[in-house]
């Protein structure tokens, strides 16, 4: 209905305002792509290019597609293990930041309880402290617990990074799923817990899926937590910064392109839920 | 099938009371209609019924069983909610599955009941579709069907054709009509709007401010209101009013005499279309002549009241001419100034 509205009032608007518009609109998109792509690009170019061009002069636009580096980065000893460290600890706070967050974020969107706002507040609260104003202590506390060095210890610490997020992102994704689909669910014999299955799982899942890749960006990518509190499990963040900061360029480049090219694919992998086509609407 | 039986209830939000101890019989097979303005609580009294919300007070019982503290999927109902509700991830023959699948039906008994419902509400040619592929009143069909499908011994709806449009609606309500006598399932219908009532109920309950101030068949309800609410709340013209003043044997109405019952105070009510053009009676100067086709409608006014009457459009009448209309003597009804319930003549 109002696509129809649209066109008809765009037919009032003057053809060359109307080009205008478009070529603005065309201007900032690219801007916005350069912005964000030309980064990775650089990465990947030097990533793939011989050490040689890497630093040499003038520089390349174009990968001379050798693998030199990237080989010697993976070969070098202990990347892989790092590799999946942050792997495992990144689908560990995954799972638990949705575990935790994606519950509470229902009951903030479908419950009035006392003191809902406090919550919601302590909720972001938690950002309030630096990390490294917590870590220390943390690392006491881990040491103390036993969970120091481990990976179920560090996903936790991740776990308390994106939790806020998933309870914020999940509330907000609930609360814009209409409430009578619920009760229309429950009519037809569902239990509170079947309807949220059968009925908001479903019409969240995109929303749920971004919040998920978003904790596991936040944990692929944290680097303090992970540097003080691991000493034998390093995550790739952590390895990287203690081994190549002393490295030559072109393995920085390598461990950088090995950085981003897994958040890059997870989130090619969830596009279809991020741009999901059925919009969440009761009419 | 089954008989409601509501008793005693009452629903309060903090200090707001939404519903004063509503008592409720609807027999078998039965189709009542809440009718209400808005913010009477005929959605509360609904939701109270399928389990949606709990009463403060009182009790319900569906078919001989005691629901009150039940939730909905226990309570063999099924529900028609006023925005449809229907699933957005679901086709239409998963939406009208649902409840099928929740029981665990066998797959033939599934898609066999899906077909039939879909048959009767004329959606066989959408199954595939998703609901944002749908038109209001396909989505309409959609919710009614899937409640049907659930073969409910009560059907509860709320409100369904009121996002229709007018033409749809009155299509609509022929169609529903013609199902649910067919089908013979107990359903309580919430509208607010009277044309809709009338059409559909075997009775009405009339509410307001969270009381049921009358039930009875539509005719029933038309004719003798039980309140002077009811009489100025259900037709269209409303009934008019004036009042009335006691004298020696009977009651002044706008200089006129009418036998009427004893009482403290009472008012003088008339349907606008009970008026006839006759020599003695209301007078009046004709302030407003909307013609409707078949009749006109006049408004005048009589002893300072506003007073509608509905005359056959074929009688002449012009603005500022003083008319004369008499009462059908059959049809007035009178009620008391201070309750405003109806007093028998
Ligand atoms: N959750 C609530 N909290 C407080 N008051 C409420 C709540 N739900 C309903 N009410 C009040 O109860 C009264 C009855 O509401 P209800 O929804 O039953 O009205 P209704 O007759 O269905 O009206 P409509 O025709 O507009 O749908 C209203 O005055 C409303 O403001
Ligand atoms: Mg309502």
């Amino acid at each position: 209905m109002s696509a129809v509205t649209e066109t008809e009032a765009a037919a009032f608007v003057p053809a060359d305002a109307r080009r205008a518009g478009r070529m603005l609109n065309a201007a900032i998109i690219i801007l916005l792509c350069v912005w964000v792509l030309l980064p990775i690009y650089l990465v990947l170019v030097n990533a793939l290019s011989d050490p040689q061009t890497v630093t040499g002069w003038p520089k390349h636009f174009v990968p001379t597609f050798d693998l030199g580096s990237l080989s010697f980065f993976i070969s070098y000893a202990g990347v892989l293990k790092a590799l999946g460290n942050s792997v495992v600890v990144a689908v560990l706070t995954m799972v638990l930041s949705l575990g935790f967050g994606a519950p509470a974020g229902y009951a903030l969107a479908r419950f009035d309880f006392p003191g809902k706002g406090v919550f919601r507040l302590l909720v972001l609260m938690t950002r309030a402290f630096p990390l490294p104003l917590l870590a220390l202590p943390l690392a006491v506390m881990f040491i103390r617990t036993g969970l120091d060095d481990s990976l179920f210890g560090l996903a936790l610490v991740h776990t308390t990074l994106a939790l806020p997020f998933s309870v914020l992102i999940t509330a907000s994704l609930f609360s814009g799923i209409p409430f009578e689909l619920e009760e229309a669910a429950w009519t037809l014999g569902c239990t509170r817990l079947q309807a949220v299955r059968k009925v908001v799982l479903p019409l969240a899942l995109p929303g749920i899926a971004a919040s998920g890749v978003f904790a596991f960006v936040t944990s692929w990518n944290e680097v303090f937590a992970a540097a003080v509190l691991t000493i034998r499990n390093r995550t790739l963040t952590a390895f990287l910064i203690q081994s190549l900061d002393v490295s030559p360029l072109p393995l920085k480049f390598a461990g950088a392109a090995v950085l981003v090219l897994p958040a890059l694919i997870f989130l090619f992998a969830v596009r279809k839920y991020l741009f999901s086509l059925w919009g969440i609407a009761n009419r | 099938m089954a008989t409601i039986s509501i008793k005693g209830v009452q629903k309060s939000y903090g200090t707001f009371t939404a519903l004063h101890g509503i008592d409720l019989e609807i027999a078998d097979q039965e189709f009542l209609v809440l009718l209400g303005a808005s913010g009477c609580g005929k959605t509360t009294l609904l939701r109270i019924v399928a389990g949606l919300n709990s009463p403060s007070r009182g009790s319900v019982k569906i078919g001989g069983n005691e629901v009150t503290h039940l939730p909905p999927r226990s309570r063999g109902i099924s529900m028609v909610f006023q925005n449809y509700a229907v699933f957005p991830h679901l086709t239409v023959f998963e939406n009208i599955a649902f409840g099928l699948r929740m029981q665990k039906l066998e797959k033939a008994e599934v898609e066999r009941r899906v077909r039939r419902c879909a048959g009767l509400m004329h959606i066989e040619g959408l199954l595939e579709r998703y609901s944002g592929q749908l038109s209001g009143g396909q989505r309409q069909r959609v919710a009614v069907a899937r409640a049907l499908a659930m073969e409910p011994s009560v059907l509860l709806m709320d409100e369904p054709l009121s996002n229709l449009d007018a033409l749809l609606r009155l299509e609509m309500r022929a169609e529903l009509k013609s199902v649910l006598q067919e089908s013979r399932t107990t359903t309580v219908y919430v509208t607010h709007d009277q044309v809709e009532a009338m059409s559909l109920a075997d009775r009405i309950a009339v509410m307001h401010g969270g009381h049921i101030v009358q039930v009875a068949t539509p005719i029933e309800v038309y004719r003798n209101p039980a309140t002077r609410f009811v009489g100025g709340f259900i037709g269209s013209p409303p009934m008019n009013f004036l009042p009335a003043e006691a004298v020696e044997g009977g009651w002044q109405v706008a200089g006129k005499r009418y036998e009427g019952p004893r009482a403290d105070g009472l008012e003088f009510g008339i349907r606008p279309e009970d008026l006839e053009p006759a020599e003695a009676g209301f007078a009046g100067e004709v302030r407003v002549i909307e013609p409707l086709g078949a009749h006109q409608l006049v408004t005048m006014n009589v002893a300072g009241q506003l007073f509608r009457a509905v005359l056959d459009s074929d009688r002449r009448v012009s603005l500022g001419e003083t008319l004369t209309l008499a009462p059908r003597p059959d049809r007035v009804r009178w009620f008391d100034t201070a309750s405003g319930l109806a007093v028998a003549a």
